[in-house]
């Protein structure tokens, strides 16, 4: 308990926390501050790069095992399933349609890839190593979600013109997907060299562009929760944090499963305790228009995303070490 | 100067389904059509901004064309399935233009 609470406080008082948190009592405060559009866009753009690649360069100094391919079927498998344990308990939690039940639940299956990012951030602060090829592991678990969601839909007998070709290249093409799975593939081609390379712009500014992209996602998330209050209901919020914890227990049994390192399954349980908002709403509002955008923006980015980013991430961390003994 | 009579379709839709309503505009024999982006607006679904966004769910965009007023229909049933269960507006207005032949 001790090491979650001083875990807990480091992870707090570090810099990219204190960014989002101070992003987000400017939202709520109304202040006029604001990240141009195209610079958080450019911030997104090198994160995704530069995650990718130093995970790519990690398989490469590693090797490639079978652990990798196990890893990357047992996240796809945890997409599909997280959706269907979100949607029985937003049933028996929420009064929401079976609709918005569905599109929420689509969110908590796929992941955050900012809630990722942090957390190696707060890994790598902690001296903690974590297997590289967890990059790809994220960017598989982004579709199957969707999937099972519109499955959900299906099943209950709604007219459905819900997946077409075009949704389905959207959703495996989109361009955070691309630019990581890309990313991590030239990292893994070139290698440490290719790393020695780049090493001044992709590893010693990460820490400060994450902190201003943590500092834009603040304000993001303050202005949801100024803008949707109305419809979280109790019942919807404690879905927001109840949902992570479960899936992170999801995602803790298959780490220790695949007996990956402590890094490896503290990641493993973000990525399902976490949820999309930027692959799965633009998913959702093709395939479920009549799904109230406000609810699932508003829970995965205003409730889920400060509680992982805040609370969450340190507790899974100590939770990944007490049990793996790392 | 001589002008002709035409029809002015605007469409204000969820940028999301921007693709699939310019193909459909295309397969409606439309030939040509500008897209703008929207900055923000209020509406039934509530008040909105582009500002801040961090996905492309919630952003908007209008597609404008201009069409000879009897490919009116046929334009107008492939955009409503495009439109029909999503966010956004759809109005004609006559106008006039110099060179009909390019519509």
């Amino acid at each position: 308990m001790d090491q979650i609470l001083s875990l807990a406080a480091t992870n707090l008082l570090s810099p990219i926390i204190l960014s989002f948190v101070l992003g987000v009592i400017a939202a709520l405060a109304r202040s006029d501050l604001s990240i141009p559009e195209a610079v958080a866009k450019g911030m997104s753009i090198y994160l995704l790069f530069a995650i990718g690649f130093k995970g790519g360069v990690s398989v490469a100094s590693h090797g490639v095992d079978l652990t990798l391919a196990l890893s990357l079927i047992a996240g796809m498998a945890l997409s599909a399933l997280l959706p269907l344990i979100a949607f029985s308990l937003l049933q028996i939690m929420t009064g929401l349609s079976r609709l918005d039940a569905a599109a929420v639940a689509a969110h908590y299956g796929s992941i955050s890839i900012v809630t990722f990012v942090a957390a190696t951030s707060v890994l790598q602060s902690s001296g903690i190593a974590s297997e590289g090829y967890m990059v790809a592991v994220a960017a598989a678990m982004e579709a199957p979600a969707i999937l099972s969601a519109l499955w959900l839909i299906s099943r209950g007998g709604s007219d459905a013109r819900r997946m077409d070709g075009e949704l389905m290249r959207e959703i495996m093409l989109n361009g955070s997907i691309v630019l990581l799975v890309g990313a991590f593939f030239i990292g893994g081609i070139t290698g440490a060299d290719g790393l020695a390379k780049i090493e001044s712009f992709i590893v010693s500014p990460f820490q400060g562009v994450l902190c201003l992209f943590l500092l834009d996602m603040g304000l993001v998330a303050g202005r949801g929760l100024r803008g949707g209050g109305q419809v979280m209901k109790p019942g919807v919020i404690a879905f927001g944090i109840l949902m992570p914890l479960i899936g992170s227990v999801a995602g803790l049994g298959v780490g220790l499963l695949l007996g990956l390192s402590t890094g490896g399954v503290a990641l493993f349980m973000v990525l399902s305790a976490s949820a999309s908002y930027i692959a799965v709403p633009a998913a959702m509002r093709v395939a479920l228009p009549e799904a109230n955008p406000s609810i699932y923006l508003t829970l995965s980015l205003g409730v889920t995303f400060p509680f992982n980013l805040t609370l969450g991430i340190p507790l899974y961390v100590a939770v990944a070490s007490a049990l793996t003994g790392g | 100067m001589q002008t002709h009579k035409a029809k002015r379709v605007e469409i204000t839709i969820e940028a999301v389904m921007q693709s699939r309503l310019t193909d459909a505009l295309k397969d409606a024999g439309v030939t040509g059509y500008t897209i703008l982006p929207v900055l923000g607006g209020s509406g039934r679904s509530g008040e909105w901004s582009r500002a801040g966004q961090v996905s492309r769910a919630q952003g908007m965009a209008q597609v404008i064309c201009i069409i000879q007023p009897e490919r009116l229909d046929a334009l107008l049933e492939g955009a409503f399935a495009v439109v029909e269960r999503h966010i956004g507006v759809v109005t004609v207005t006559d106008c006039d233009v110099l060179r009909a032949e390019r519509f």
